[in-house]
């Protein structure tokens, strides 16, 4: 008989940018290694996967990073108190930061997490890309950090329109000259805060790759997708799992270089001469990660294995060629359950 | 998705004799249906189209292909000479194949 573990996961936003969360407890509902309770932890009274019953079996509402790590400390011990949780899977960029800051003291209680080191998480911070290509001998488009709308003028100087622009966690705008880098300079500060990051524009033809690095140095599974259909907002709402060798070999390198730890996603450009540019790194799995799932590598269950300190078989192969198609569902909800995780917290 | 739909007609043997080879984990379909796996690009390609493709994948020289397609469909030299090459180019392009050899296939 498997083992039951109670198991806290964020990202319950499945909307139209959808966070992970749901695609993640899709996974860890199909590990062989374990059953599952999943509470799901969230912000808003609003996220979908709250009232997903069949995916999650209570939530929490916690609150926002803003908050500050002891209130969200203090809201984790009182759902520990009543969950006994073995697992946190924290899985939006905003809120990685706290958690990997509050690890130690999760760990004390007995809530294992598998989370980037505080100078993981750091350095590949998009303002930080260039050293971070730099130190760990990665191609990376050139860019610049802005702190000032003033400042917006210039990028184009530095390097020729287009350029990217983008914000420190989320969104990013094609700029074709200073003006639409202004605008998109002042759209993104006004939503995410400043820096905002100018990137070059690589021609090519981007690919992703999600995977979980084990921290020291080894690649426990890696998936190369292409995205088919994509949103207004960029995100993939279909892909096709790849099989690009060369893609491969540079997520390992980079899990290899800088001993990455735990779940992450790779943005990157290949150019018409076959060259790689590594354009961001997600240090969270991303909310197509269901797809590595259905091909072979249950990375959620692989992740919640090295947070318990288990020895796993890293994965090799996953079935190349196959797609994931998001849709769009409405579920019925009775106006009690919206009450009850508005008025108490808790569902 | 990408379509090919070259309108194959001929009567003409290429003096040029090279092999083409097509990267072997490239997915063919029955329907036409073109995968290729290193950069997830599909294509759909016509009847005539996926019998050169099949023909190229079993490695059979050029004049062998214009030979055998041919004796299958009444063209003009001209017409095929331009489509083929013109697939071919497509094909390349698109990195489903690479020439070999210039010599024929013992």
């Amino acid at each position: 008989m498997k083992r039951k573990l109670s198991i806290a996961v964020t990202g319950l936003n499945a909307i139209d940018s959808p966070g992970p969360g749901i695609a993640v407890i899709r996974g860890l509902r199909e590990a062989s290694s374990f059953n599952v309770r999943i509470i799901g932890l969230a912000y808003e009274s609003l996220e979908p996967g709250i009232y997903m019953h069949d995916l999650v079996d209570r939530t929490y509402q916690i609150p926002y990073p803003s908050a500050g790590t002891d209130t969200l400390l203090l809201r984790l011990k009182y759902i520990h108190s009543r969950e006994k949780l073995d697992v946190i899977i924290p899985n939006f960029d905003a809120e990685l930061y706290p958690f990997i800051k509050l690890s130690p003291g999760l760990r004390k209680m007995g809530i294992h997490t598998f989370l980037p080191t505080v100078n993981q998480f750091e350095e590949r911070q998009k303002a930080n890309l260039n050293a971070f290509g730099e130190k760990y001998n990665l191609k990376v488009p050139r860019s610049k950090t802005l702190f000032e709308a003033g400042t917006a003028q210039s990028p184009g100087m530095e390097f020729s329109y287009p350029v990217i622009v983008k914000g420190k966690f989320y969104d990013a705008y094609t700029a074709y000259n200073s003006d639409q880098v202004r605008t998109a300079f002042n759209k993104i500060n006004s939503r995410w805060g400043l820096p905002v990051i100018v990137q070059e524009f690589i021609h090519g033809t981007e690919f992703n790759v999600t995977g979980l690095g084990d921290g020291k140095g080894n690649t426990i599974a890696a998936v190369a997708m292409r995205k088919q259909y994509i949103t207004e907002k960029g995100k993939a709402w279909g892909g096709i799992t790849i099989a690009d060798e060369v893609l491969l070999a540079m997520t390992r390198k980079f899990l290899k270089n800088t001993r990455w730890r735990g779940a992450f996603e790779l943005e990157l450009m290949k150019t018409g001469t076959g060259e790689i540019y590594l354009l961001e790194i997600n240090p969270r799995m991303p909310a197509w990660i269901y797809l590595a799932v259905g091909v072979g590598q249950n990375i959620p269950e692989a992740l919640v294995r090295l947070a318990l300190g288990e020895k796993i078989t890293p994965h090799h192969d996953y079935k190349v060629g196959q797609m994931f198609i998001r849709y769009a569902w409405d579920m019925i909800v009775d106006r009690s359950e919206f009450e009850q995780i508005s008025l108490y917290g808790e569902l | 998705m990408n379509w090919f739909e070259p309108a194959f007609s001929f009567t003409f043997v290429p003096e040029n004799v090279f092999l083409m080879k097509i990267d072997k984990n490239i997915a063919i379909s029955e329907s036409g249906l073109i995968f290729n796996p290193v950069n997830g690009e599909s294509f759909s390609v016509n009847p005539v189209g996926l019998e050169i493709i099949r023909m190229i994948r079993e490695e059979m020289p050029v004049d062998e292909i214009c030979r055998v397609i041919l004796e299958r469909f009444t063209v003009d030299a001209s017409s095929f000479d331009k489509d083929f090459h013109d697939f071919v180019s497509r094909l390349k392009q698109h990195g489903l194949i690479a020439e070999e050899s210039h010599e024929a296939k013992a």
